[in-house]
């Protein structure tokens, strides 16, 4: 039972994370209708905004500390942040520590620059093009940023750790009279994905806004045709689809180091995790990211091993497989969507 | 019993009876024109004859075998030739291309892997196609991308297409939808000449009336899903119901 | 000639030219200067080209007639190198049984994955072949270790019974490949003055199937069976009216294209006796979609000139470093010297991926039909400007330019 439970958990942890980055991948297709092949970069972007603000927050001047000496006897050269000698040591220390959550206020005006950057320069031009295409040249793209990236950044995975309240583990159990020791930090990536897609979906529900985007990713022509610029609005949805990948890599960082190609390894899952989904669908993207998350834990049990040796490493293609072939729409896609 | 049989078909989507108690005979070497108001179930009737739908009920028998349950391109190997709203051709290929790939599929089936002789050493196809494309008036055109013809020619093009297929039956789908008059009656034109020359059955399916009066022998009127009548164009003219059907539309 | 007509003629015998005396092509540096260091006519970089070379030629096969992108063909490579060290480990060290086995089990895995993957078109099958291409690559690692040997990879070794041959040489190590006897290492070595050209029996076993891959595909163009490929790619809808099942059609250029990359496969294995997991991975399959479109898609030579240029522009983008650069800037003065240098920087050495990244987005935007069509278009505006040339000064003679 204990065991069920915490493959749930699990489940649930690493569908946060595919769920995140598929609903991304959903609105900018079914508002932009463009397949992007980049929106891995853009969730590897997001991680290395951590990456940058820790670096930024660790800039240090040296001093030479006549106290203390080194083994030599020498005086010890001290490295200060200046966030401590600004702060003092006590909130300059957290700040520091609490790197990671605070890039997210670093990483949202970065990932709606990238987006809007991103949309405006390249991906406008290729609406009308076949989807192909789009795969294509959203595919050099993801190249490009992620050299970019590597040239910066180095090849090797940078340590982001999570604050050290955060980091420890929790026992989810003790409530029921069980024992679910899990990590605190995945808790916090549950409920900050909960958040997250919350948000967006009461966003679309609840706001004029969110209104027109959601009638012109049903009908575009009869939208535009009511006067509606319905571009611009596509336009700042792709900038809020690459923050919510952005935000989904900052948040991700402490439980992978990132490096430059996390985006590419991630890119491939996205996609099945949309086409189970259903092309389109932003319910089913969250949907198939959850469910794709609990069954990839499940297939990782021993048990489950034993019985089919290997198959924790393509359950989810297996699934995706069936899906595409035995209903081309995905869970809750709507027909016709891509269907030739 | 004419070469396409049509028994009680029925379609329904969800809500709504698309189609309910269609009969319909076509009678060899005649040209029949089905016509009815815009709604009338004309393009999912057609649908089911050439395989793109399957009805609920009834039985679809061309020249004595049902067509239903049957894919598109077996249909059309049956002898069933279909010409659509908006001329669908090989827009990337030359016009000769075009016009020797259903010589191929006259010839070889519906698969072939000749992968290795060279297309120029295919006499036979080549002629074909070389006379279909005199005989349809764009010999000129040849060595043309198809995708950069006119609408009219890209008409011709998909009629000459059909014919060297040698069908039995030539479907067309309002082939004259958005064309000049111009073009209109030399449509009409090419399709009367074909009908005179050739041993073939044509059904069409059209909004415009002057286009189905001058060229159908047959008539039947679709409304609402099921056929209102079945007639001689002189009698359909004078119908009473007919002209409910459609002013019944325009009101 | 071979059935040809002129051009394509014309283009085999060029290829042909490029790939027998690429020895000499790729070696234009004496072997003292400088720049030797950017000579590719290595035996290995050599084999590399024409091995891509192949996996392009195939890939555009389906890709370039039919329009179905597959991300997946890495897949057939790593399981057509695969087969080839099997081959070499439990029959014999003969490059001929191992090639041919590869082919066969690549086409028959193509397939399988075509037969599913080709019930949806568009992005779906691109997915498809994400996926499957994907899962055989965690397999590989994971459970199939026995036949694969996971992360280490396949490779030789002293125990392995090679029933018609022999387990280890009279000095104890691991025979090499060979063709009935010509080891496939061997290399004849031709000094002509300053030059130092390297023949490899490998690279020309290599160049030669590439040449007969080459023809192949150029049969398979101009076929019948092609026309149809393209009449696929330009309207499926049409197709099935006209009474052709296009399924069969695009599952044979499928297989047909599986069977290249497991040749490509079966070739790489036989110049290294060695296959690992990272060959099937999906960023391996991106590898041939950047070198077929930035060739030029659906054109003959394109797919052979993209291979060449990526794997050329490879080896001599990783070599050049900040000295080369500012060996070669030095005439600069001091300050914009470095300026310069600094600005070139990321994009060499380690940073060639992203000098691609960018050529392939240049490719796709602006030029389509790639270097083939850039080829072309030079070609059209040189020849607008000559008649125009020809216009004014008419009368006059052309001197040779």
């Amino acid at each position: 039972m204990d065991a069920i439970l915490l493959q749930i958990l699990n489940g649930l942890d690493k569908g946060s994370a595919y769920a995140l980055i598929a609903l991304g991948l959903t609105l900018i297709f079914g508002t932009l209708g463009v397949v992007n092949f980049a929106h891995g970069a853009l969730f590897m972007i997001g991680a290395f905004c951590a990456v940058t603000l820790q670096r930024i927050l660790n800039l240090s001047f040296e001093l030479v500390d006549e106290t203390q000496k080194d083994f030599l006897g020498n005086p010890l050269k001290v490295k200060t942040p200046y966030v401590e000698a600004w702060f003092g040591p006590d909130i300059g220390g957290s700040i520091i520590d609490w790197a990671v959550p605070l890039a997210i206020l670093f990483a949202i005006p970065i990932m709606i620059g990238v987006g809007y950057v991103m949309e405006r320069g390249l991906i406008k031009h290729f609406y009308k093009r076949p989807h192909a295409d789009q795969i294509l040249v959203t595919f050099g793209l993801a190249i490009v940023l992620q050299e970019v990236v590597k040239y910066f950044y180095g090849a090797n995975p940078i340590q982001t750790p999570a604050p050290d309240a955060l980091n420890g583990v929790v026992n989810l159990g003790a409530a029921i009279g069980m024992d679910i020791v899990y990590p605190v930090w995945r808790v916090v990536y549950f409920f900050f994905a909960v958040l997250i897609i919350g948000g967006i979906f009461s966003f679309l529900q609840f706001t004029t806004f969110g209104m027109v985007v959601r009638a012109g990713m049903a009908d575009r022509e009869t939208v535009g045709l009511l006067g509606i610029n319905i571009d611009r609005r596509f336009t700042i949805m792709f900038g809020i689809a690459a923050a919510v990948a952005g935000l989904a890599g900052v948040m991700y960082t402490p439980i992978n180091s990132p490096n430059y190609h996390m985006g590419m390894d991630f890119l491939v899952l996205s996609f099945v995790v949309v086409v189970v989904g259903g092309m389109g669908s932003l319910p089913g993207a969250v949907l198939a990211g959850f469910l794709l998350g609990v069954l990839e834990s499940f297939a990782s049990m021993n048990e489950v091993k034993s019985l089919l040796p290997g198959i924790d490493q393509i359950i989810i293609y297996v699934v995706a497989i069936i899906i595409l072939l035995t209903r081309p729409r995905g869970l809750m896609g709507r027909k016709g969507v891509m269907e030739e | 019993m004419g070469i396409l049989e049509v028994k009680d078909v029925g379609k329904r989507f969800g809500g709504l009876q698309a189609l309910s108690n269609v009969n319909l005979s076509v009678q060899e070497n005649s040209v029949h024109a089905i016509i009815g108001p815009n709604g009338a179930g004309k393009s999912t009737l057609l649908n089911c004859l050439v395989g793109k739908l399957i009805p609920d009920t009834g039985s679809v028998m061309f020249d004595g075998q049902s067509v239903l349950g049957r894919a598109p391109y077996e249909i059309n190997q049956m002898g069933i030739s279909r010409v659509f709203q908006t001329p669908e051709i090989f827009g990337d290929l030359t016009v000769l291309e075009n016009m020797m790939i259903p010589c191929f599929a006259k010839r070889d089936g519906a698969f072939e892997l000749n992968a290795l002789s060279s297309v120029l050493r295919q006499n036979d196809i080549l002629q074909k196609a070389e006379h279909m494309l005199e005989e349809m008036n764009m010999a000129d055109k040849r060595h043309m991308h198809a995708a950069a013809m006119s609408r009219g020619d890209k008409r011709r093009l998909e009629i000459g297409m059909c014919l060297s297929q040698e069908p039995r039956l030539l479907l067309l789908d309002e082939p004259t939808a958005g064309m000049a008059r111009a073009d209109t009656n030399n449509t009409i034109d090419l399709l009367k000449q074909i009908s005179d020359e050739r041993d073939i059955t044509i059904a069409i399916i059209e909004h415009d009336m002057h286009v189905v009066f001058s060229l159908a022998n047959r008539i039947t009127v679709l409304a609402q899903g099921t056929p209102l009548v079945e007639d001689d164009p002189q009698n359909i003219r004078g119908n009473p119901k007919v002209r409910e059907a459609y002013l019944g539309e325009s009101a | 000639m071979f059935g040809l007509d002129k051009k394509d003629t014309s283009k085999l015998i060029i290829v042909a030219c490029l790939a027998l005396l690429a020895p000499f092509i790729l070696n234009p540096f004496p072997t003292d200067s400088a720049l030797a260091q950017f000579n590719a006519g290595y035996p290995d970089l050599m084999q590399r080209f024409v091995i891509f070379g192949i996996f392009a030629i195939g890939f555009n096969i389906l890709f370039g007639l039919t329009g179905y992108l597959s991300f997946g063909h890495a897949a057939f490579l790593g399981v057509g190198s695969y087969s080839a060290v099997w081959m070499f480990k439990l029959i014999g060290m003969n490059v001929i049984p191992a090639i041919v086995l590869s082919v066969i089990v690549a086409g028959l895995f193509a397939l399988l994955i075509g037969f599913v993957s080709l019930r949806r078109s568009g992005i779906y099958f691109s997915i498809l072949t994400l996926a499957f291409a994907q899962m055989s690559f965690n397999l590989a690692y994971s459970v199939l270790t026995p036949i694969t040997n996971g992360e280490t990879g396949l490779q030789l070794t002293l125990e392995d019974p090679r029933i018609l041959g022999v387990s280890a040489t009279a000095d104890g190590s691991i025979p090499v490949t060979n063709l009935f006897g010509l080891e496939m290492r061997s290399t004849f070595e031709m000094a002509v003055g300053p030059w130092a050209f390297q023949f490899n029996a490998g690279y020309y076993l290599c160049a030669l199937i590439m040449l007969a891959a080459f023809y192949l595909s150029i049969r398979i163009f101009r076929s019948p069976f092609g026309m149809m490929l393209r009449a696929v790619k330009s309207n499926q809808q049409r197709m099935n009216y006209t009474g052709l099942n296009t399924r069969p059609y695009t599952l044979a250029a499928f297989v047909i294209s599986g069977m290249y990359a497991g040749l490509a496969g079966g070739l790489m294995a036989s110049m290294d006796p060695l296959a690992g997991a990272e060959r099937m991975q999906w960023t391996a399959s991106g590898e041939v979609v950047l070198m077929t479109i930035l060739g030029g898609a659906g054109t003959l030579i394109g797919p052979v000139l993209g291979a060449g240029f990526i794997k050329y522009f490879e080896n001599i983008f990783s070599k050049i470093n900040d000295n080369v650069l500012h060996t070669w800037f030095s005439f600069l003065p001091d300050g914009m010297e470095d300026a310069v240098v600094f600005i070139i920087h990321p994009f060499i050495g380690k940073g060639w991926h992203l000098t691609l990244g960018i050529l392939f987005m240049l490719v796709v935007i602006f030029l389509p039909g790639g270097l083939v069509e850039g080829g072309q278009r030079i070609k059209g505006w040189l020849s607008r400007r000559k008649s125009k040339d020809g216009g004014k000064a008419a009368g006059e003679t052309n001197p040779a330019e």
